[in-house]
């Protein structure tokens, strides 16, 4: 069986989802359980004292998922560091989704604060999963470093461009010695099947899923997409090429020549 | 005694523990985590703490995120 392994754990889905954008808490869970995911990435954010909400953690089972909290808002390693301790001492299990986002308008990671921050959370315990640029140098760095896997994203976070960073994604996916997670801008099933295709280990979505009228029906196009890109690769895909190659022979036409 | 919730100043007539502190702010102590004065406590020990005058506490919750 294919299952998909990170830090030593297996999952049968290789499609991680997000939980922000979604217009309510049922659409949330209708995508996460349409989706078959095993994983899902939750934020940490400052309690609204004068209007507190019921958790998030309510609507997420944890013996059917594996919380992975991320520490989108910071804008360095250190900043990432105390919110990837603050998940911890929530009780959560010690995996992180590395954000680490300087710029709010493009919202890119910092590769050099990301590869820090990488360093101090690996040495203090955590299973570090890190988004980072599509740049296979950087890679090798976090994998040396001792991170669990790569995200390496798409395009930018919530634009729905797909793969924009094909080349460079597939170098990745060639050197690698760990799960390679494209995360980040994937706006259809088809770009989540690209990735797949490309030998990616893995995708994650978010805005696609809640961003769209029908996020239970989304997740299930999605879901249907990673498998399909998967098993696609799995049995092998064709190269493409220049001329034309006829499906039926070249003889036995019916004329004399 | 004045405390930096979040950001911001509130004042309170009277001592409190963390526990009591999350008590009166209506909030479940499972599903906060407390830090004060830069330091992340362990639930273990928000009934032992007592805040004073000048701390500065965030109190983070998990919400939905990609």
């Amino acid at each position: 069986m294919d299952h998909l392994i990170i830090a030593g754990r297996q999952f049968n889905s290789r499609l991680l989802v997000g939980t922000g954008k979604f217009s309510s808490n049922q659409a949330m869970v209708a995508a996460m359980e349409n989706s078959a995911c095993e994983i899902v990435t939750v934020a940490l954010r400052r309690v609204d004292i004068d209007n507190p909400q019921d958790s998030l953690l309510s609507h997420i089972d944890p013996d059917h998922y594996l919380l992975l909290p991320n520490t989108s808002g910071a804008r360095d390693a250190e900043e990432a560091v105390r919110l990837a301790r603050l998940a911890r001492a929530a009780g959560c299990e010690p995996w992180i989704k590395l954000e680490v986002t300087p710029d709010p308008y493009y919202l890119l990671p910092d590769p050099i604060e990301t590869l820090k921050a990488a360093e101090i959370l690996v040495k203090d315990g955590f299973i570090v999963l890190p988004y980072m640029p599509a740049d296979p140098v950087l890679a090798r760095h976090l994998e040396e470093v001792g991170t669990a896997t790569v995200m390496p994203l798409g395009s930018p976070i919530g634009t729905n461009q797909g793969v924009r960073t094909r080349d460079h994604i597939a170098i990745i996916i060639e050197q690698a010695n760990i799960p390679v997670i494209v995360d980040a801008g994937l706006g259809a099933p088809s770009h989540a099947a690209e990735a797949m295709e490309m030998g990616a280990d893995a995708v994650l979505v978010n805005t696609a899923l809640a961003d769209t009228p029908d996020p239970a029906l989304m997740a299930q196009a999605f879901r249907k997409g990673v498998e399909a890109g998967r098993e696609a690769y799995l049995a092998g895909l064709g190269g493409q090429r220049l001329q034309a190659e006829a499906s039926s022979p070249l003889t036995g036409f019916l004329r004399n020549d | 005694m004045k405390l930096t919730i979040n950001g911001e100043s509130h004042e309170y007539h009277e001592q409190l523990t963390v526990t009591q502190l999350l008590s009166r702010l209506k909030l479940r102590p499972d599903q906060v985590v407390v830090e004060l004065n830069r330091s992340i406590l362990a639930p273990e020990t928000h009934n032992n703490t007592e805040l004073k005058t000048g701390d500065v506490i965030e109190l983070v919750q998990f919400v939905g995120g990609g």
